[in-house]
This record gives structure tokens, sequence and C-alpha cells, in this order.
């Protein structure tokens, strides 16, 4: 079954940056449709129970989830400007006839007609090379926090937790509220990656730690029954006497690298660039790719926190609308900025404005 | 199913249950939520048997980007179970290898 869909600005994405882009515009008055590959919008957004750090703006001190509905209800109020299309993955996109396609489940297709489009696809899981880890059991921290913070169901009974950036250490904690024994931590690296509030609340509950520490095998036939850890070097060899681990789960949280098939298929210029987790595309500050119909917002431009990819979210759509020749207040698009610089600001961002010094230009040629 | 019945932050909504089977088996879960879901509550892990090395697959991303969690849905294989809602009736059977689109077979 073939249909054809018709709209001025398509949202490939409906999570923190996606939602943000298709209110920007709707509000200025284009017909937006959103597409998400999931069977609700919200992305991340949905599964984080966390109270969200930054600024007012972006509902500092809000938990995720509700942050998730703050912006549907948003949406909500755009009406009809706005088409929300749930369990449709973008499957492509075709440069010399404008032509997006999409399915919703597994028999259902579309042509999407879109004069321009945000794409806020934003990451996925990044995996670790050891022995017997594709097995059932090892599982991605993301898909740990969907199945019990979503769905209410527990991934095992024993989870030992890989990484502990800020993901290692709020899933570990989302775990043990959720009832289930975390038997400790992994990290490679000499410090936690994470920030000092998440780990202390994992210190508090008496999980270990382990830095310099990483896994070497999953233990187990058919699923994990458990896992070889060791003490590493400053090489990340492993030294000493490697430790077994009793555990049905073996979470991943390693990191997460942009989702960027669609700008691939777009010929859009990329660089890898390793500040922001993986290739992405160049933007001007606009958040407009080398394709000058395709916009990018959120991590699917770079790994970075859920606010800032509001923001982006805001300045895409902002900017999308405005090509579309839709009359825009040029102090929202200051003011959006000045919100970013902000967030980005301090030794915390030294890395996030590393990374995008590589890849943003002053403004495309036309 | 194995549910969370208590959780300090969250309350859970769950839809209509509903019955599908799984190999044969007859199984509960919820109508709607993700097919994937509905077996890890029920205790399965293993989702499909990889083609050539013949080895076990299972829930992995969630997000129906990873292919691990690849099943034969009514007949149609390759289903992204974890994006994939689960409805009344369903006949979900354990992947193995690359599965046969319901054309070849007839």
């Amino acid at each position: 079954m073939n249909k054809d869909l018709t709209t001025d600005l398509l949202v490939v994405g409906g999570g923190a940056a996606g939602l943000c882009a298709a209110a920007e515009a709707a509000a200025a008055g284009v017909k937006v449709t959103v597409l998400d590959s999931d069977l609700h919008m919200g992305g991340q957004l949905v599964k984080q129970t966390h109270k969200f750090f930054g600024s007012k703006d972006e509902y500092a001190g809000t938990r995720g989830y509700k942050i998730a509905g703050i912006l549907m209800d948003e949406i909500k109020e755009l009406g009809d400007k706005i088409e929300m299309r749930v369990n449709t993955t973008c499957t492509g996109y075709y440069p010399e006839d404008g032509v997006y396609t999409a399915m919703k489940g597994e028999d259902e297709y579309y042509r999407i007609h879109a004069k321009k489009a945000v794409i806020a696809t934003g990451a996925q899981e990044r995996m670790l090379p050891f022995p017997n880890n594709d097995i059932p059991g090892v599982v991605g921290a993301g898909a740990v926090q969907t199945l019990m913070n979503v769905y209410g169901v527990l991934p095992g009974k024993k989870v030992l937790m890989v990484g502990a950036g800020n993901i290692g250490l709020i899933v570990s904690y989302q775990l043990t509220q959720a009832g289930v024994k975390v038997v400790g931590l992994v990290e490679a690296m000499p410090k936690i990656g994470g920030y000092w509030v998440h780990a202390a609340k994992i210190r508090r509950l008496g999980i270990p730690i382990l830095l310099r520490h990483t896994i070497l095998e999953a233990k187990g036939e058919d699923y994990v029954t458990g896992a070889v850890i060791s003490e590493i070097d400053d090489k990340f060899q492993p030294i000493g006497k490697p430790q077994e681990i009793d555990c049905d789960v073996i979470c991943m949280a390693v990191g997460l690298t942009p989702t960027t098939e669609i700008f691939w298929q777009a010929g859009a210029k990329m660089q890898f660039v390793p500040q922001l987790c993986g290739h992405v595309p160049f933007r001007d500050k606009t958040m407009r790719t080398s394709n000058p119909d395709l916009w990018v917002a959120g991590d699917a431009a770079g790994i970075e926190e859920a606010s800032s990819a509001m923001v982006e979210g805001r300045i895409a759509g902002y900017s999308a609308a405005k090509a579309l020749g839709k009359k825009m207040d040029a102090k929202k698009f200051d003011e959006y900025w000045a919100r970013l610089d902000h967030l980005r600001a301090g030794e915390v961002g030294t890395k996030i404005r590393a990374g995008i010094a590589q890849v943003m230009v002053e403004g495309w040629e036309a | 199913m194995e549910l969370i019945q208590k959780h300090p932050i969250l309350e859970f909504k769950h839809g209509k249950e509903v019955s599908f089977s799984f190999d044969g088996k007859e199984l509960k879960g919820y109508e709607g939520e993700p097919i994937a879901v509905a077996l890890t509550a029920n205790g399965v892990r293993v989702f499909r048997v990889s083609p050539l090395m013949k080895r076990p697959r299972g829930f992995f991303c969630a997000i129906g980007k990873c292919s691990s969690c690849f099943m034969t849905v009514d007949g149609v294989p390759n289903v992204r179970t974890c994006v994939t809602p689960l409805a009344a009736g369903m006949k979900v059977e354990t992947q193995k290898g690359k599965g046969l689109v319901p054309l070849e077979t007839e």
C-alpha cells in the first residue's frame, strides 16, 4: 500500500529537539508533519525520571518525562498545524525528487513530499567489543530505561553496569529505585565521567564504582549468567587477576553516537568530531546543513544534553519557518542563541564548544 | 507477567490485557505495548537465532535500530518487536535464520 503525503516542513524524530522544532515552526504558521519510529512521541525524555539541570528556560528542576508532557501540551494547542505520526520510520531521502520515504509498522509505505525538513533523529547506543557481547542479557542502557521507566518491566535481577558516565550512573540509580540489584559499575577511565551528584547517590547506596576496570567477557549460553571483569592499566590492557561477577544483565552505558543516515543520503557535508561522538553534519548558525533543504537539531548534531537539544530544535524550527517565507522576530533568534551559549558555558561545556567549532560555518554560499 | 509493582516516582498505566502466542504457548501482555516488552515481562529472553553462527539474540536497543529483536510475527519475518505494538491473538515466533517472506513459501 503506497500513499503520498504533502507537507511544508517534515520533522524526522519527535524527541526533545524535534518537538521543539515542530512547535516553533507551527506557531509561525507552517504546516508540519512529525515522524517518530517509536510508539509514542517524546524520544528519550519519556523515560528520564531524574530532575534536569541547565536553566529555567529549559525546565531545570523538572523530571524529564514531565518535560515531554509540557512539550506535547504546547503542540496540542497548535491544533491541526502539526500532524503527528508515531510508529513511522523515515527510511530514505531522495534529494533529486525531494521525496522522503517512510513506513508505518511493517506494511504501510509513504512517499512524503516536503518543502523543507528538520532532521532530529537523535542518537544510538555505542558498544564495546568483548566475547559473547551479542547474547541476550547484554542490553543498552537506553533500552533498560525504556523497559522499566516506560513500561514497568524489569530487565533482570542482578545488573552489572558498564560505564560510569551520567547515563551509567542515572540508570544504576533508576534500577535500584525499581527494585533491581546493581552489583557494580565498571569504568575504564581513571575518574567518574558523570556529575558528582549522580555518583554520590550511587555511593550512598553502597554500590561499588570500579574505576580503571572493564568487562572482558559475558558468560552464558542462551543468555547472560555472569561477567568477567578486570582492572586495566594506562593503555587499557588488563592487569591482575580477572574477577567473575554473578549477574543476569550486562547494561552497556558506554556512550552514544549521532544517527545520521539521512544526512549521508542527502550528500550533506559531514565530519567525524570526537567531541560530538561521531560523524555530524556541518551547520551554520541557523542549524542549516550544506543541503539547503535540511536542518539538524539535537543529538543528531552531536551528543549533548536534552536542554541544548530543545534550544537547537527551536532554532532549526525558527529558521526553517523563515526559509518558508514566514515573518520571524530576529530578537527571538538571538535570545535562543544566548540560551544555548549559556547552557554551553563554563568548564562543563569545553568539550562541546571545541566540537562545534569544527563544524560550524559562517554561512552557506547561495 | 512480572511487573514493577511499587515505584517511588512513577505510576504505570497499562492498557487492555490480551493473549498472544509465543512459539505455540499462550502468554499475556498489554495491547499497544511493544511485543518485546511483553515477552520480557514473561521471562522470554531469546528472540531469534542468528543465520550463520546460530547465536541467540534478544532485546538490545529498544529503538528499532539494532536488528537484535527481529522475530516472525503473524508469519512476517524480521519484525522489529521492540517498536511493534502487541495485539490480541498475535502469533509470535522465534526467528531462526533470515526468515522467509510469506510470498516465498506459497
